[in-house]
């Protein structure tokens, strides 16, 4: 059902003179690349940690998604959502049990983090061996086009879990109590908030979303253990080119780089797609040390400025 | 004659007290009685153990020279680099273009210079773009990992014949083969180096630059190093060029990482895409981390610990190799943040201070309380005060 309704709404916009073929291209891009860094940003824009194993992370959600599949078989959504939820989970628990001790100690925290990442990593390669049999996309292609239903799927994801976490963060009880953990723990607690418990719980959204992305992309990707990697780098591009502020910073980082990947690898390969990502990023880094969302900040005290 | 003699004593002595400060561990007698052995003992190790060990063993004295070069840039000024292995990669690879190119005997003598030229210019290139960008921090570490990883994109595609350089093809993931053993001079009086030369060259190398770094950081420069990783904006306000000083000892590192890549390139006579892959990139922090980052000497035992250990395992066991420098890391960083060296130190003034029994009596003690402190964080005591944060989590 919805690839047909998918398909009906670009045969319409193709026949008014848009790119489809290329908006589509620059759809799945830019999902891939917010997608991506959506975990990494909760935690390092709201705690403050840089979290290395974020790759392992998103593997360890596409496995348990592959493997809930291929042994119990599970309907993929259950299997998503345990993905997720396992993903989580582990999250607490290393939050618990390591990355407690290391507050305050941030370059610390990277490296221990790090290691916890190699582990992961050949731990399940040892476990599981070198690759786990994938499982199909649903939803087929979309009609008149080389392209899968499943990928304008995923942009629908990226967008809703921007909307999810701007929600959860802003207008909740939670949200309210998180961010002003992050602000000024001591007045925090003194208010009677429980500082320890909200670090566990955004580790864990942090995890559970990154579980989610590679829940989300374990139909579509090669399941092998060090899947994390190819999310690595995007994530970590994104998060230091959007700056501290995580909605506002993913969706725009996420946005210029997708644009600027999904053009570059039409142009010239995926690999020049690539390396133009990287060089877009460090001219950003370089240009704006505060990330899109400093530049963001600026422009809106400006505005601000002139209007009163 | 008698001039002379006089001189040089005093000449070492300023030399000597040179060496010494308060921004290295051990300047005591029993430090350099110790590290006279210790150098002793690796000196007749290929007459012990052979020149094919020796060879081997070169290795780990080339990689001394990388973590060497992280120790000062992370341990002592505070900044964070995944990219040592970039200038280490792109020293390794400008000295096999170079060397290759040229031929003979003058090819690796003229290679030598250029390549750590390169790799200078290139440290002080990216030094400059993030440090008078005002890039700081965790961005530093992530900007030269990015770096890092682009130039293994970038070299693990040149497979095709028309990346080559001169005659020398670049050759994508299997990289440059045959690349010539150390040698240095021009025609006849040209000598090569292999086995245990390579490794008597390598430890001299290493030496030197092990006793240079120790004068470079107990000088009035070394001390800004230390003020910059300390506090930042305090000491540009006392005056200090932040950015110069960093930018400065960024290039130095640069170069010393690059310096390691040659030797690496020498030692396997290859050259690969395999020296900018993240994986490479972290083993350094493995090294220094476990040595003891703020210890110019405990770096380069915490890399020919682990190295060693590495070389163990990739005979023995080698999908746990993997999985064991994970927890090395981990555990040193949980238990040990300082790292071991510097652990030794504070365990020898310790019981010097205090004599053995009592010190054996206060050592149980403090196992004890941080047995219970362990247990606590794990959830079994729920009540105890380590709460994460206040005011530390914004001190970064």
């Amino acid at each position: 059902m919805i690839p047909l309704f998918i398909a009906d709404v670009l045969k319409a916009l193709d026949s008014i003179g848009v790119p489809v073929s290329q908006l589509l291209q620059m759809a799945d891009s830019i999902a891939f690349i917010t997608l991506a860094a959506i975990g990494l940003t909760v935690i390092f824009g709201m705690m403050g940690v840089i979290n290395l194993a974020h790759g392992e992370f998103i593997m360890m959600g596409a496995y348990i998604t592959t493997l809930s599949i291929n042994v119990v078989s599970l309907p993929l959504p259950v299997a998503m959502i345990l993905g997720a939820l396992g993903t989580a989970a582990f999250g607490a628990i290393v939050e618990r049990t390591i990355i407690k001790r290391l507050y305050g100690r941030l370059l610390d925290s990277m490296i221990v983090t790090f290691g916890l990442g190699l582990i992961l990593t050949q731990g399940t390669r040892i476990i599981f061996g070198n690759s786990l049999r994938s499982i199909g996309t649903p939803f087929g292609q979309v009609p008149g086009y080389t392209y899968s239903g499943y990928r304008v799927l995923l942009l629908l994801a990226a967008i809703g879990v921007l909307g999810s976490v701007y929600l959860a963060f802003t207008r909740t009880e939670f949200g309210v109590r998180a961010r002003a953990t992050i602000q000024d723990p001591e007045t925090a607690r003194a208010m009677g908030v429980d500082t320890d418990r909200m670090y566990t719980i955004t580790f864990a959204i942090g995890s559970g979303l990154a579980g989610l992305t590679g829940a989300l992309y374990a139909p579509s990707a090669t399941i092998v253990p060090g899947m994390g990697q190819s999310f690595l780098v995007e994530s970590f591009v994104t998060v230091v080119t959007g700056g501290s502020s995580v909605l506002l910073g993913t969706a725009l980082a996420g946005g210029i780089l997708g644009t600027i990947n999904a053009v570059f690898s039409n142009l010239y390969g995926n690999f020049f797609g690539q390396i133009a990502l990287l060089m877009t990023a460090i001219i950003i880094i370089r240009l704006l040390p505060g990330g899109l969302t400093g530049l963001a900040n600026t422009v809106r005290d400006k505005l601000g400025e002139q209007q009163s | 004659m008698k001039l002379g003699s006089d001189i040089l004593p005093s000449r070492l002595k300023s030399i000597i007290t040179k060496l010494n400060g308060p921004n290295t561990l051990g300047n005591s007698r029993v430090f350099w009685a110790a590290f006279g052995v210790g150098l002793l003992l690796l000196v007749v190790q290929p007459l012990i153990r052979g020149s094919y060990a020796a060879g081997q063993f070169s290795l780990f004295l080339a990689y001394g020279l990388l973590g060497l070069s992280l120790s000062i840039i992370w341990g002592y000024t505070g900044i964070l680099s995944f990219g040592q292995v970039a200038f280490f990669g792109i020293a390794g690879y400008t000295y096999a273009i170079v060397s290759l190119n040229l031929g003979g005997a003058l090819g690796p003598t003229v290679a030598l210079p250029v390549a750590i030229a390169v790799a200078t210019i290139s440290a002080f290139i990216l030094g400059y773009f993030m440090f008078y960008g005002g890039v700081r921090n965790v961005y530093v570490a992530i900007l030269t990992l990015v770096v890092t990883l682009v130039l293994e994109t970038f070299m693990a595609q040149t497979a095709g014949a028309k990346w080559a350089i001169g005659s020398v093809k670049l050759g994508g993931f299997n990289g440059i083969p045959g690349i010539r053993n150390f040698t240095l001079g021009v025609g006849e009086s040209s000598f090569s180096l292999s086995g245990s030369e390579f490794y008597w060259f390598v430890l001299a190398v290493l030496l030197f630059a092990y006793l240079g770094s120790r004068i470079l950081v107990n000088s009035k420069y070394g001390y800004s190093l230390v003020a910059i990783r300390e506090d930042e904006e305090r000491t540009a306000m006392l005056g200090y060029n932040v950015k110069k000083v960093k930018l400065a000892v960024f290039t130095f590192s640069g170069a010393l990482a690059g310096l390691s890549g040659i030797f690496y390139a020498n030692w396997g006579n290859y050259m690969d895409p395999s020296v900018f892959t993240i994986t490479f990139a972290t083993i350094p922090i493995v090294w220094v981390t476990l040595g003891g980052r703020e210890s110019l000497l405990g770096a380069i035992v915490g890399t020919v610990i682990i190295e060693w250990l590495r070389k163990w395992f990739s005979i023995n066991a080698s999908e746990f190799a993997i999985v064991f420098v994970g927890l090395i890391l981990m555990i040193t960083i949980l238990f040990i943040p300082r790292g071991i060296l510097p652990g030794i130190r504070d365990m020898y003034v310790f019981f010097n201070a205090h004599g053995l029994r009592e010190g054996i009596e206060h050592g149980r003690d403090t196992i004890q309380s941080r047995a219970q402190t362990l247990l606590g964080s794990v959830g079994i005591d729920i009540s105890d005060s380590e709460t994460p944060g206040s005011s530390e989590v914004m001190r970064e």
